[in-house]
């Protein structure tokens, strides 16, 4: 079969994943997905449909029925524990509310991977590479020593942004990023992506709703429906597709209002 | 990021001298992995005088930010003693790495800084003293509260909420049944057996039933039945009326004129009045039976020697010197598991600080409320 799993240009590969997590019915079914190296693809569903549970089960926090996940020429799925932390190691995620450790300040936050990971690492340049990484996600150095419950929500990401590229992956996971951020908080973190996407060449694979985000960052689109995905592809192929749900989401007021529909 | 490359292959950095500048080689993965070794060799760099140095980067195969922030930080070093110091054989991609490490040198604490032992204890106690002094203020004003809900639901029963009460009845009371009576039933059986085994030196063994019913009716069936609603349906009701407040429902109740006090704390209170003495005379028979099991299998006294043997040594206060322990033990626990439940404040881990609180208050305060209803009973006599 002609699995993109040897092609160096891609960089997860996804043939034929179910997951169901007992129903009658499984929640994805037959889903086939390609990332590409370097790329910002974005995730877009309806509520349901399925984009956390993707992402959960291509970092392996999910059980799948069926199906391959190929990342990095190895499929993820089958490797042994041990192997899996190997992998997992070159992937950075965020999660919806950072979930930093609330026990550790943010630089301690940062610091837990090389702590973890890296053997013999001097505590000067943890606490220096610690200081790179927030100061890269554009914290201000007076949130460093603070603890996460002391943070606005939008620092909360940055802070589980800068603790995903501590060991400096080469793919970075977000889900949802820019939910319950206000517009403008919601801009400057998509310029953050964008910025970090460029500077330390990531792959990202960002599951969203905001339309914003999608317009200004994404260099592809990969829509979710009906158990697997219905359309992959730039902004122009979404405007152009007539899927009755892809058509609402991409023509709808608020797509206009973002200014989706004037590329 | 670039190619895989063998994992073994270090990287590494060495100095070379000649003609009036001083290259500094590097080559191999520069990445996270290899930094504490590069780290410690860049340390050992032995570069002094001042000829102009070259920084060579051209057999580096792979660079990280990691990897950046060490060469950068080389370079700023040096460049900070007055020497000349030039990148040379960069790609374009790693230059760019490495002018990100520049961007971002910015070395912030880590830790807020830690202040002087001696004014943190003082700090530490003098907060202690007002949180004592708001807690105590605050919960007259919980149980003076209740009082008047109380009042309100007497004088109008219509507002009483007796489906939720007669539910918290079953929650508290009728489920407790089962770990109740085990741990009553085992108790009776310990102090039956060590107190057999000690009064058999006497031989006196018959006197194990007077032992029983004493212990038994007057401590430790309130005692143990207490304790146990206290860890039980105690932590409970902080637990859920914590993620109530947590969730915002409480808020919702407020803003709905519907009072939390009325629809969550009073049916619990009252609950716990009504099936706390029931479950104190559940233990009780249960804590006797079980004095009685042992007497059978192991001292040679008869079931029926042992209920003639209670008739007789059973005198008119010892049951009710532990059930009138129970509606008031019950009480405290629903107030104090409600209080705390309805103290919780924003995040997950203040549900489970107080629920622990909650639970410690009220086994302490049943242990100490305990002692002083002993002292008392002895002082009138019964």
């Amino acid at each position: 079969m002609d699995y993109a799993k040897d092609d160096e240009s891609i960089a997860i590969s996804i043939r034929g994943l179910e997951v169901g997590f007992g129903g009658d019915s499984p929640i994805l079914e037959d889903l086939d997905l390609d990332v590409r190296r370097g790329e910002v693809l974005g995730v877009v569903g309806g509520s349901g449909t399925g984009k956390s549970v993707l992402m959960r089960t291509i970092i392996g926090l999910n059980k799948a029925q069926a199906g391959e996940v190929w990342a990095f020429g190895e499929d993820f799925l089958t490797l042994s524990f041990t192997e899996q932390r190997r992998v997992e190691r070159r992937w950075g995620v965020l999660f919806q509310e950072g979930a930093l450790f609330t026990a550790l300040t943010v630089a301690q936050n940062v610091q837990v991977p090389m702590r973890e990971h890296i053997e013999g690492m001097p505590q000067e340049l943890m606490d220096e590479l610690a200081s790179m990484k927030l100061s890269m996600v554009g914290l201000p150095p007076e949130a460093a020593p603070k603890y996460p419950s002391e943070l606005s929500g939008g620092m909360k990401k940055r802070a589980g942004i800068a603790r995903a590229i501590a060991l400096d992956p080469e793919i970075l996971f977000l889900d949802e990023p820019t939910a319950g951020l206000d517009p403008i908080g919601a801009a400057a973190f998509d310029e953050l992506i964008a910025r970090l996407h460029a500077a330390l060449g990531l792959t990202v694979v960002m599951i969203t709703h905001d339309l914003d985000s999608l317009n200004a960052i994404c260099d592809r689109i990969a829509v979710l429906a009906d158990k697997r995905v219905a359309l992959v592809g730039t902004m122009d192929d979404m405007l152009q597709s007539d899927h009755p749900w892809i058509r609402e989401y991409f023509h709808g007021p608020r797509s206009r209002a973002a200014g989706v529909g004037q590329r | 990021m670039g190619q895989e490359t063998s994992r073994n292959e270090p990287a590494w950095v060495s100095e070379e001298r000649s003609s009036g500048t001083v290259t500094l080689r590097t080559g191999g993965p520069w990445v996270i992995n290899h930094a504490p070794h590069l780290f410690e060799r860049l340390a050992r760099l032995s570069i002094s005088g001042e000829e102009p140095i070259v920084v060579d980067l051209s057999r580096i195969d792979r660079l990280d930010t990691a990897g950046a922030w060490l060469l950068y930080r080389t370079v700023r070093d040096l460049r900070a003693e007055g020497l000349d110091v030039e990148y040379a054989g960069g790609t374009e991609e790693q230059m760019g790495l490495i002018e990100q490490a520049a961007a971002n040198d910015a070395i912030c604490l880590i830790e807020p800084p830690h202040p002087n032992v001696l004014i943190r204890a003082l700090e530490d106690m003098g907060a202690a003293v007002v949180r004592v002094g708001s807690q105590v203020r605050a919960s007259l004003g919980f149980i003076g509260l209740l009082v008047e809900t109380l009042g309100h639901a007497v004088t109008r029963p219509s507002r009483f909420r007796l489906t939720a009460t007669v539910h918290q009845m079953e929650v508290v009371g009728l489920n407790a049944l089962p770990i109740v009576g085990l741990i009553s039933f085992l108790i009776g059986i310990v102090i039956a057996y060590q107190g057999a085994y000690q009064l058999r030196l006497f031989g006196a063994e018959i006197f194990t039933v007077n032992l029983v019913v004493t212990a038994v009716l007057r401590e430790f069936g309130i005692l143990l039945s207490a304790i146990i609603i206290a860890g039980r349906s105690g932590s409970a009701f902080t637990a859920e009326i914590g993620s109530m407040k947590m969730h915002e429902e409480i808020d919702a109740m407020d803003t709905l004129a519907i009072s939390p006090m009325e629809t969550l704390v009073v049916p619990r209170v009252v609950a716990l009045f009504i099936m706390m003495p029931l479950l104190t005379f559940y233990s009780d028979i249960v804590g006797l039976l079980g004095g009685a099991a042992i007497g059978w299998l192991s001292l040679d006294i008869t079931p029926q020697q042992f209920l003639e043997r209670t008739h007789e040594v059973i005198w008119g206060w010892d049951l009710g010197v532990g059930i009138v322990k129970a509606p008031i033990f019950g009480v405290l626990i629903a107030l104090i598991g409600c209080y705390e439940g309805l103290s919780v404040e924003g995040s997950a881990e203040s549900v489970g600080q107080r629920t622990t609180k909650s639970v410690v208050e009220s086994i302490f305060m049943i242990i100490v409320l305990d002692a002083f209803f002993a002292i008392f009973f002895t002082s009138i006599g019964i």
